[in-house]
């Protein structure tokens, strides 16, 4: 059994209300489809309502005399038909409820948008908007966000000491609580930031790692002035002709690639009873975004020429910039080269991005007296810093492995090297 | 006070201005005997005579021109196009006369017309009885344009229509005659025309727009008030030249708002609604000013499943405002 609307129907052009004149039928009387219910007058026409569905007149609800707009209720008709009509669309409703509400809680993608109104009000009332939880979609803070925070005054102001909630440190998840640590409650005037799904898969992979790699590590000191003197004598024309930067890395990647072909054993992972040694070298590099971390992968890079690397280096950072990574892009990686140089840093310790065997950091290339023939003499230097699986490396072999990559950089000059 | 409706709101006013001045008549096709095809001037033949209510040819130039010139001449002519659609062969005497009269003569002439048109679709009018013409006539300095959209607004604009010195295009919702009833004082009042009106205060979107999609919008908004959404609605009344004032006070409010016209929507009048609050609104905006309008589409179409895609209604308004307020 099934209850079915029946609804005024139009009646004519410009038509929008009818007056039920007669009703042709009461409750309780069995209607065929087409079978005439009622007699209606509009200000044009007079006409008969006939019946959409068979089945029992169930109740009337616009009495004769009364005027009804064009499409509202004036009876329900009973049906053989199961499953109400009605029911099914509160159904929908409900779900479509449901969704919704996931969706506030989980997207935070539009919470660094602002808008100029929500700008304008932070930058008069002096609100940190870092602190501030947006109700709107993604996350996003509204300009009603703001006004409640101003009326309430509970303003959550900008102070010197605010420090950024969220770091690229990989090393903080040495302090991701393990479940018999109690939970950490926030007090007041703390700002509780939820965590995003990337977030989570960084923190996830992060602990993996640490828990179930034994790292060690290990740093050699380079010398990279004629690699130096090289890339900045042909730095220009190559933006020039190609449109995009040569970077240090790439001459680093390049030579990580090449010492990987004399070295497997750091291109490989543990599977518990056997070590796998990779074949193809596809290096994972590091490349930070906001407050997410991506690690795209550079395919077959010991095949490539610097140039070619210079290239995917730059087109993959551009994607992880504008969200456009795809899952093809980050996957099959075998070892990872970190650019920890560009944020300055002098010394680090990876984390090894698992199941990889080893990550190396490349530091920044930094001015400094060195000693050579007695002389002093002011040298670039950089720092390499390699992370390892203790289970799967030594420290011979990786010492063996840094000696090569050292030699490879600090033999590349005008003559040694070829870009293209 | 009496409940009327739209179109009897119309014609009250007609009347009452008639009774009023002399020198008010109305001309048209079949607005005499046959008191309209929508019955706009019903009884207005019987009460002032042939005179004062003219039957005049299938031809819409005329219609304007004689309007014109009487007007000109000292008259208060109220001329009736039948349809909106129809008013395309008068679109020169409209534009070359009647809005530069003034402006050529330096204010020795002034042509005191309004020209009545039923616009819009949802009635099944098809190609010819369905189309919103106001874009075409709202960048012509000289003209006024007025599409009001209750039966209170329509007396006290059209009789503020008839007593203005200057060319008024009076556009009426068709579908808005006998859906949208409303309480109408019997005594004689006017509107100002320029002056848009609040018709619904509201703290978290502002919607704006005129004619019959008011009358959507604050269906939609009550039904968004349920859900704890508070929607701020300006209805225009004069679309040109546009109350900038109004437009951008109700753009502040809120900061977020929703445009809304039945019109195609490229180059339609919302379009310099935008454009008045991008100029001013910057710093209050928290949303994109989002337009909500017809397709660009020639035309309404017949088939009602077309029609319904191409016409406005609450619902597609109440989901816009709804995305918007979630923004």
């Amino acid at each position: 059994m099934a209850t079915e609307k029946i609804t005024m129907p139009q009646l004519g052009e410009s038509v929008t209300e009818g007056t039920i004149s007669t009703w042709l039928v009461k409750v309780g009387d069995h209607v065929n489809k087409y079978d005439p219910l009622a007699e209606v007058m509009t200000d044009k026409v007079n006409a008969e309502v006939p019946s959409s569905f068979t089945g029992t007149i169930k109740e009337i609800v616009t009495a004769e005399g009364e005027t009804v707009a064009v499409g509202e209720l004036i009876c329900y008709i009973e049906t053989e038909a199961g499953g109400t009509v009605e029911a099914s669309a509160a159904k929908g409703e409900e779900k479509k409820e449901t969704v919704t509400a996931q969706n506030e809680t989980t997207d935070q993608s539009m919470k660094n948008r602002y808008s100029p109104a929500v700008f304008k009000l932070a930058q008069e009332n002096n609100i940190n908007l870092n602190q501030v939880n947006g109700t709107g979609r993604g996350g996003r803070i509204t300009r009603k966000d703001i006004e409640k925070i101003i009326s309430t005054g509970q303003t959550p102001t900008l102070s010197e000491s605010a420090t950024p909630a969220i770091t690229v440190e990989k090393e903080s998840s040495n302090n991701t609580p393990g479940p018999s640590t109690p939970q950490p409650t926030s007090q007041v005037g703390d700002i509780e930031i939820p965590v995003t799904g990337v977030r989570k898969i960084i923190a996830q992979n992060m602990v993996r790692s640490k828990t179930e790699i034994p790292h060690a590590w290990m740093m050699v000191e380079v010398d990279v002035t004629n690699l130096v003197n090289y890339r900045n004598k042909i730095k220009n024309d190559f933006k020039q002709n190609e449109g995009y930067n040569l970077t240090y890395f790439s001459f680093f990647v390049k030579a990580v690639a090449q010492a990987l072909k004399k070295f497997p054993q750091l291109n490989s992972t543990w599977a518990g009873d056997k070590i796998i040694q990779r074949k193809d070298i596809n290096l994972s590099i590091a490349v930070a975004k906001d407050q997410e971390l991506f690690v795209p992968v550079i395919k077959n890079a010991d095949e490539k020429s610097i140039k070619g690397i210079a290239r995917e280096i730059n087109d993959l950072a551009q994607k992880a910039r504008n969200n456009k990574l795809t899952t093809n892009d980050m996957q099959g990686g075998t070892f990872t080269v970190n650019n920890t140089g560009s944020f300055g840093s002098v010394q680090s310790m990876g984390v090894i991005n698992h199941p990889q065997a080893a990550i190396l950091q490349i530091e920044s290339i930094v001015k400094k007296p060195v000693i050579i023939d007695n002389m002093f003499a002011a040298r670039d230097m950089v720092n390499l810093c390699l992370s390892l699986d203790h289970r799967i490396l030594d420290g011979l072999i990786c010492g063996q492995f840094l000696a090569y990559v050292k030699e490879t950089l600090e033999t590349m000059n005008e003559n040694t090297v070829q870009v293209y | 006070m009496p409940v009327m409706s739209y179109i009897q709101a119309v014609t009250s006013a007609l009347r009452e201005e008639m009774q009023r001045d002399e020198k008010v008549f109305v001309l048209g096709e079949d607005v005499g005997r046959k008191g309209g095809v929508f019955k706009a001037t019903e009884g207005l033949y019987n009460e002032f005579g042939e005179y004062r209510v003219l039957d005049t040819p299938l031809a819409e130039s005329a219609i304007a021109g004689v309007g014109i010139g009487a007007a000109m001449y000292g008259m208060r002519p109220v001329a009736e196009m039948q349809f909106a659609d129809f008013i395309m062969p008068a679109v020169n005497q409209i534009i070359s006369e009647a809005a530069r009269i003034r402006y050529r003569s330096n204010n020795d002439w002034d042509c005191p017309i309004v020209i009545r048109a039923p616009y819009g679709g949802g009635v099944h009018g098809a190609l010819y009885h369905s189309q919103s013409v106001e874009a075409i006539f709202a960048n012509q300095p000289g003209l006024k344009i007025v599409m009001p959209s209750t039966p209170y607004d329509v007396k006290g604009l059209l009789k503020a229509a008839i007593r203005d010195n200057d060319p008024v295009l009076f556009f009426e919702h068709k579908r808005a005659y006998r859906l949208l009833k409303g309480e109408v004082p019997e005594e004689d009042y006017v509107l100002p025309i320029g002056k848009a009106d609040v018709k619904r205060e509201g703290s978290d979107i502002t919607v704006i727009t005129y004619g019959l999609c008011v009358h959507f919008a604050l269906q939609a908004a009550e039904k968004l008030a349920e859900e704890g959404i508070d929607a701020h609605i300006l209805d225009l009344r004069t679309i040109y030249p546009l109350d900038k004032e109004a437009i951008i006070e109700a753009a502040k409010k809120t900061g977020k708002v929703l445009l809304v016209t039945e019109d195609n929507k490229e180059g339609s009048i919302i379009g310099e609604v935008a454009a008045i609050i991008a100029e001013n609104c910057l710093f209050d905006l928290d949303a994109p000013v989002q337009r909500l309008a017809g397709p660009d589409v020639p035309s309404m179409p017949y088939a009602p499943t077309m029609e319904k895609f191409f016409m406005m209604n609450p619902d597609k308004i109440e989901k816009a405002m709804r995305e918007l307020a979630e923004f």
